[in-house]
């Protein structure tokens, strides 16, 4: 009846998951019960888990990777005290709890925290910044989300019910297979992936067709903010190499459930052929993450350096350059697999010109900063370190692409302080930047300045007090992924790694501190004219927060920087431009089509982990008939009535002309 | 989402498909479009066929024969059903399909090379293998 579930797969012998379990149901129980309470769940019901406007569901992808950062971050503070622990003793955690942690910290910081915070802050702000109403599939990015929130719910309940995956965060055969793996581990790694990895398809889709088809008249590819570019970049690559992860992992699944023989040691099958295959799909994906970064950095340095972005031009060609680059370099990934001198020679070679358009945008970034006036305002100061961290990180990368210097540092900490140099200082600064910088645009209010400078200076100290020490222990000869060591040598390096991420911690208390310091003071760091930071492109030209319709009516693009070329001319003449003829705006209806999908999607999930197949047919049926319920829907949009339209509209004017009264005063 | 909203449109071209409403003669224009379509590929199909089998040319060269015919049979798919052409409102779909066989070719050719190297520097011969054991 249940399949291979059974009251042994709940670990009451393990007191930590067990109480860490028990600790998360309770907290979810208590925010559940606070909800009905007060009344608040038709709220959320009818204004975010229906809603289909990408601005509400663009803040709830951030929402999922905020709360996921927590977890993932609460395995890596149990990894580095194991570790500073461990030196010729056992530590806290047994192998097997151990390997579970570092598997869940990196699935959960890459599928579940980087990739929900990057599609969220694309979401929320590229159809704003190209002067559209909505992305092109409005309902589809509903699904994509509560699929999303479907695999980071399935990876969730392992805590629980059943154990994690112990094969690292690429699950490699052998050891993924069933021969080494029996038990439900890889079966919610996988399950878990794939369901979240169609929702990030439908995504790639979704905005890629958004930045092509759906932008306000005049708004022509040269004439987009480089957010868009980089947005559009990697969204063609994730149309690109997400079927390319779907496909690898559904052989792996195949092997695992049905007996085949893809990836075995037996009957024909070939490892490495996975790691081929996986990283094929692997490399692009770090570019799908820094490259929306990068835009954010672009937006951030030419907004705080009061001046358009230098070579606009070159910027576009390095994003495009390294879309196309990306898919090229994926084997030196595996230099140390034997495929030969010439093989491991045109990799390193193209992963060494992949660092040509990224050193490009940094000296973009420079340039941009040079002889403006620098606002050292939150978003700026995450862009300035993400600047000198990611440049460290870029440069032991192009060491890891010399194939003879990787076979010596392969595997060891040396490459795992590389990736997190670049992931924490380049995607994770980056959506924190993107995050200070849109927050006022989402909600109304800005976020408390002096919380957000702490958070700034513990995370960039932090960081580099845990990372550097990687480096050294990586040089030193100490492999990634050790439960305990008896090297006297790299004991210290590792307490020290141990205690930067407790800076890192005061950190993440920073921020959540921030978070509700802004909400409670909110009337005093009220965004009243919906330009907060005096920026240029569309976004800023609408109220904070923006109306569902975004814009009243569409603006018209008559050149780079579209709103800042608006403002000038206002402050010219000293008035705005006469009111626009308002109409009638259509938008689509909410939908709960995706939370159904989602809620039918992880108990088939959650079924298939556990081989219990009536539920999986059940549940299959169940989100086919929602789909042929939405495709048979009769309405699809509604009508906003043009009195509504244009009081909205007027108001933000109302707003921008008393901020434009107080700018020509002040400049008499 | 609807655009019927914008009274001016910068971007005539710029019309996704199902978007433009055709007209009568232009509905048994493209009906016209696809019946040649079809007879292309069927014809192709037959000479497929028929060559696989045959007899009367060089047999060595039957393997580049059906090669060529396979990818006018893709030429013909791509014109007559997939309705790629070389008009301006057609840039997105001609650029995503050179980005498509691009990668493509870079995850097949890639693959296959990787392999192939890995396979000719890791077999070793079976006696270099029994001194290996230990």
């Amino acid at each position: 009846m249940l399949g291979k579930l059974s009251w042994s797969a709940i670990p009451f012998d393990q007191p930590i998951p067990l109480a860490a379990g028990a600790l998360v149901l309770i907290v979810i129980l208590a925010v559940l019960a606070w909800i009905l309470v007060k009344g608040y769940m038709p709220y959320l019901w009818r204004e975010w888990i229906t809603s289909v406007d990408h601005k509400r569901i663009g803040v709830m992808y951030c929402l999922l990777g905020l709360v996921m950062l927590i977890r993932g971050f609460i395995d890596a503070i149990m990894m580095r005290s194991q570790q500073a622990l461990a030196f010729r003793a056992p530590g806290y955690l047994p192998p097997d709890h151990f390997d579970q942690i570092f598997s869940a910290h990196g699935t959960l910081m890459i599928f579940f925290v980087a990739m929900p915070f990057v599609i969220g802050l694309m979401n929320f702000a590229m159809p704003l910044q190209l002067g559209a109403r909505d992305v092109a599939f409005p309902t589809l990015n509903s699904v994509s989300f509560w699929l999303t929130a479907t695999g980071a719910l399935l990876i969730n309940i392992s805590l629980v019910v059943g154990e994690f995956s112990r094969t690292g965060w690429l699950a490699y055969p052998p050891l993924s297979e069933l021969t080494y793996s029996p038990d439900v581990g890889v079966d919610y790694y996988l399950w878990s992936v794939q369901i979240s990895g169609i929702g990030t398809l439908l995504t790639g889709v979704n905005l890629v067709t958004t930045v092509l088809k759906i932008h306000a008249p005049g708004m022509t590819y040269m004439r987009m903010p480089i957010f868009c570019w980089t947005t559009l970049a990697s969204n063609l690559l994730i149309v690109a190499a997400f079927p390319v992860l779907t496909a690898t992992y559904a052989m792996l699944l195949l092997d695992r459930y049905l007996g085949f023989h893809f990836f075995t040691n037996t009957a024909g099958g070939n490892m490495m052929m996975f790691m081929n295959l996986i990283w094929m799909w692997g490399h692009p994906e770090v570019y799908i993450l820094i490259l929306p970064a990068f835009g954010i950095y672009s937006e951030v340095v030419s907004t705080f350096s009061r001046k358009p972005l230098f070579g606009y031009r070159s910027m576009v060609m390095a994003t495009m350059a390294i879309c196309i680059i990306s898919f090229m370099v994926w084997l030196h990934h595996f230099f140390t697999m034997g495929a030969g001198a010439n093989v491991n020679a045109i990799f390193g070679i193209a992963s060494m010109i992949i660092a040509v358009p990224t050193g490009v945008k940094i000296f973009n970034w420079l340039f941009t900063m040079y002889g403006g006036r620098v606002v050292f305002a939150v978003p700026m100061m995450w862009a300035i370190a993400f600047m000198i961290t990611f440049t460290i990180g870029g440069m032991t990368g192009v060491l890891l692409a010399v194939p003879p210097a990787d076979f010596l540092v392969h595997n060891s900490l040396f490459l795992v302080a590389h990736f997190h140099n670049v992931i924490i200082g380049g995607v994770l600064f980056g959506v924190f930047a993107g995050y200070t910088y849109w927050f006022p645009k989402a909600f109304g209010f800005r976020l408390h300045e002096g919380w957000g400078r702490a958070a700034f200076w513990f995370w960039v100290i932090g960081f580099y007090v845990a990372w550097m020490p990687g480096y050294v222990l990586g040089l030193e000869g100490m492999t990634r992924r050790l439960q305990h060591y008896d090297v006297a040598a790299w004991h210290p390096w590792l307490v020290i790694a141990a205690f930067g991420t407790v800076i890192i911690l005061l950190g993440i208390i920073s921020q959540i501190v921030q978070l509700f310091v802004s909400i409670k003071l909110r009337e005093e760091l009220r965004d009243v004219t919906g330009d907060p930071w005096n920026g240029r492109s569309l976004e800023w030209s609408t109220a904070s927060p923006p109306p569902p319709f975004n814009f009243g009516v569409l603006p018209n693009v008559e050149g780079e920087e579209p709103y800042w070329g608006v403002k000038q001319r206002a402050i010219e003449r000293g008035e705005l431009r006469p009111e626009p003829e308002y109409s009638e705006i259509e938008l689509p209806r909410n939908s709960p089509t995706g939370f159904i999908c989602a809620f039918f999607a992880t108990f088939a999930g959650f079924a298939l982990i556990w081989h219990i197949w009536w539920l999986v047919i059940l549940s299959c049926i169940g989100a086919f008939i929602t789909f042929v319920i939405f495709a048979w829907r009769d309405r699809s949009e509604y009508i906003i009535p043009v009195e509504e339209v244009a009081r909205l509209d007027r108001a933000n004017r109302t707003a921008r002309a008393a901020w434009l009264a107080a700018n020509v005063q002040a400049a008499e | 989402m609807s655009h019927a909203d914008q009274p001016e449109r910068l971007h005539e071209t710029d019309i996704s498909p199902g978007d433009d409403r055709p007209d009568r003669s232009e509905i048994a224009h493209g009906l016209i479009g696809y019946a040649v379509g079809l007879a292309l590929a069927v014809l192709l199909s037959i000479v497929s066929f028929f060559v696989a089998g045959t007899n009367l040319v060089w047999q060595p060269s039957i393997p580049i024969a059906l090669f060529v015919l396979a990818v006018a049979q893709i030429g013909v798919h791509l014109v007559f059903f997939v309705h790629i052409t070389t008009g301006p409102d057609n840039t997105n779909n001609v650029m995503a399909l050179a980005f498509g066989v691009l990668i493509v070719f870079l995850v097949i050719a890639g693959s296959l090379w990787i392999m192939s190297q890995l396979n000719a520097n890791m077999a070793l011969p079976m006696n270099q293998l029994m001194q290996m054991q230990p």
